[in-house]
């Protein structure tokens, strides 16, 4: 089921109107069994996988906080009779086996999605790899449904185990609230990754009906539907021609599909959160901002920060963070020090973490090669960009010029260029097809296709040119004025009458504007694929 | 429970010592400008990113020999170079 379709906008509303109605404590059920509802219509058998996350990680959790809670008792038990090293040897002992736990737990959900996800990848390139030694077709490819959501709640359940694990808070003790926090309807199909102590409480508590935010939610998610149906699902028919016949759309059409593909992208991942974040507004359940306006970074790695922000965060805590200060990466550095000096001693862990933390982040976008190479890629520019900050900083201390605002618009504007190269990864899906593509950029010079009408066969008529120029105005504005703080407070602050125009205005540019039409079927959601 | 009252004053103790003088000279190879004894909002700020932290931490590990764990990552144990001291000194007890 897509936020675009009917049936869904009809239950969400019905939802919302219950919701409030029913006595508070019965409404985080309510939202459990929507939830299982909204999971269950993407197909019955999906609801196993969910439910084996749910069930292992709530036994697994309650065991290792049980584990934890005898490891206290035992210890201030014996607080005056244990020497030092024999209270450390133990703590060590007891952490060992918690550990040992969570690392099943951690093997068996990420086993779950490493099958399902990438085991047709897998066979794939170990077919391959038979096939040079003469062993063609040696293993069969595994064929399977990728349930709807899996990576963001594998990931997002998986970061809960592992912060009950690091005793930063308790193990939910009711299975069904569990449950509700793993399949929350909104955040499956895109996200954010939300995180256990943010939106527990409230997701539990049964909020009461506030008008200010049931308004602010409804704005929210209107913008939303904007963002993805005028101007994301609007711009795709262009995409697709564009990036299925690179024999005949090279050069300046290369350049225009990254173009085009940045704003779908934008468009239809940020119009997605905007309609999540709004039902959690109505409902009363803020959930994490996945984008502040990444588009205005000055470099990539700014752009990192805010650009899918949950995701990101996720890897820095859970991975980057582990992988970089455990004590094989502490001795390899000790060892990189003493043979290779100093300096690369020292950036070792940073480096070998940085590229371990792309390369899974290019693999949870897909199971492709064109994936992996686009993380790759991004994990080397972010560490040339790195090495470069003392320069940076040398140039823009001498040029006073570079400080203006002005030059920071040629670096958010070199920034945009930047991703939008390595989006080509993404768009063409193959990794030789990018380099030719990114190449004919500076050896096709065919400007003429600007002028020439060549622009009116992309699927797209002056109409279509005209509405995305002016919405994409309007985001621009939007993302602007943003900076300052809440633009819908500020409307509603100046007149309430303004932003109820505002909200009916949103809801009628969706009907007239929104890419409809007979045999029109909204598409999927890009990230919903991931 | 450790009270603010006592943090406060671990964080005096922990000016004065060697640990803290070698983690100031540690931060001060990495960004120069920057007054690290007086400088509370190290994270808030930005001034140091993911990047900077792992550095520091292999430095930490280098000079002292002890290891942060990484649920030691928090805001709190690197806004200051008080209270990153602090943190070493306590996982050296420990």
């Amino acid at each position: 089921m897509l936020f675009t379709d009917s049936a869904f906008i009809i239950g969400l509303v019905v939802l919302c109107v219950t919701y409030f109605l029913i006595p508070k404590k019965f409404r985080w059920m309510l939202l459990l069994a929507a939830s299982v509802l909204f999971y269950a219509y993407s197909g019955l058998s999906n609801l196993l996988y969910i439910a084996a996350t749910t069930v292992s990680t709530y036994f697994v959790t309650r065991k290792l906080d049980a584990m934890a809670g005898a490891r206290k008792e035992y210890l201030a038990a014996h607080k005056s009779e244990m020497k030092r090293e024999e209270k450390k040897a133990y703590k060590e002992a007891a952490n060992k086996r918690r550990f040992r736990l969570l690392v099943g737990l951690l093997v068996l959900n990420f086993g779950i999605l490493a099958v399902i996800k990438y085991g047709a990848f897998a066979m794939r390139n170990m077919n391959a790899l038979a096939g040079l030694f003469g062993n063609d077709n040696a293993f069969p490819i595994p064929q399977f449904l990728l349930p709807m959501g899996i990576s963001f709640y594998t990931f997002q359940t998986m970061g809960y185990a592992i912060d009950v694990y690091r005793e930063k808070y308790p193990h939910e003790k009711n299975i069904a609230k569990l449950g509700l926090f793993v399949s929350f309807f909104p955040q499956l199909i895109q996200g954010p990754i939300s995180r256990y102590d943010e939106l527990s409480e409230p997701l539990y508590a049964g909020n009461g009906f506030q008008p200010r935010r049931v308004l602010f939610g409804t704005q929210r998610i209107l913008w939303g539907y904007c963002k993805k149906m005028i101007l994301a699902d609007r711009i795709l028919p262009a995409v697709t021609v564009l990036i299925s016949d690179p024999e005949q759309y090279y050069g300046v059409y290369a350049f225009l599909g990254i173009l085009y593909y940045m704003l779908q992208l934008y468009a239809d991942f940020t119009g997605g959160i905007d309609i999540t974040i709004g039902i959690g507004q109505v409902l009363g359940i803020p959930l994490a901002e996945n984008f502040e306006r990444p588009f205005f970074s000055k470099n990539i790695t700014e752009y990192w920060r805010r650009w899918h922000i949950t995701l990101n965060t996720w890897f820095k805590d859970y991975l980057f963070y582990p992988l970089s200060v455990c004590k094989p990466m502490l001795n390899l550095s000790k060892w990189s020090r003493e043979k290779l000096g100093k300096t690369i001693g020292k950036y070792v862990p940073v480096y070998v973490a940085t590229i371990a933390v792309w390369f899974l982040t290019g693999l949870w976008h897909g199971a492709a090669w064109n994936f992996i190479v686009w993380g790759l890629m991004n994990a080397v520019v972010i560490l040339i960009s790195e090495r470069m900050t003392p320069l940076y900083e040398k140039f823009h201390a001498k040029y006073k010029w570079s400080n203006t605002r002005a030059y920071d618009g040629f670096q958010a504007v070199r920034t945009t260029l930047l991703m939008g190269c390595l989006r080509m990864f993404d768009c063409y899906r193959d990794v030789p097809m990018t380099f030719k593509m990114f190449s004919s950029m500076f050896t096709s010079f065919n400007f003429h296709v600007l002028w020439d009408g060549s622009l009116m066969k992309l699927s797209l008529t002056g109409w279509d040119y005209m509405i995305l120029l002016i919405g994409t105005g309007i985001l621009l504005t939007a993302s602007l004025l943003g900076r300052r703080g809440s633009v819908r407070k500020m409307v509603l602050d100046r007149s309430p009458v303004l932003s109820c125009v505002l909200t009916v205005a949103m809801f009628l540019a969706v009907l007239i504007f929104g890419a409809y039409g007979i045999g029109y079927d909204s598409s999927q959601f890009i990230y919903n694929q991931f | 429970m450790i009270t603010h009252k006592y943090r406060n004053y671990v964080m005096e103790e922990t000016m004065m010592s060697e640990t803290y003088e070698t983690l100031v000279g540690i931060l001060k190879d990495l960004h120069e400008d920057v007054d690290f004894e007086t400088c509370e909002t190290l994270i808030d700020d930005k001034i140091l990113d993911s990047f900077d932290i792992i550095t520091v931490i292999t430095e930490i590990s280098n000079e002292f020999d002890v290891a942060i764990p990484a649920d030691k990552i928090i805001p709190e144990n690197f806004n200051s170079a008080k209270a990153l001291a602090a943190l070493i000194e306590s996982l050296e007890e420990d």
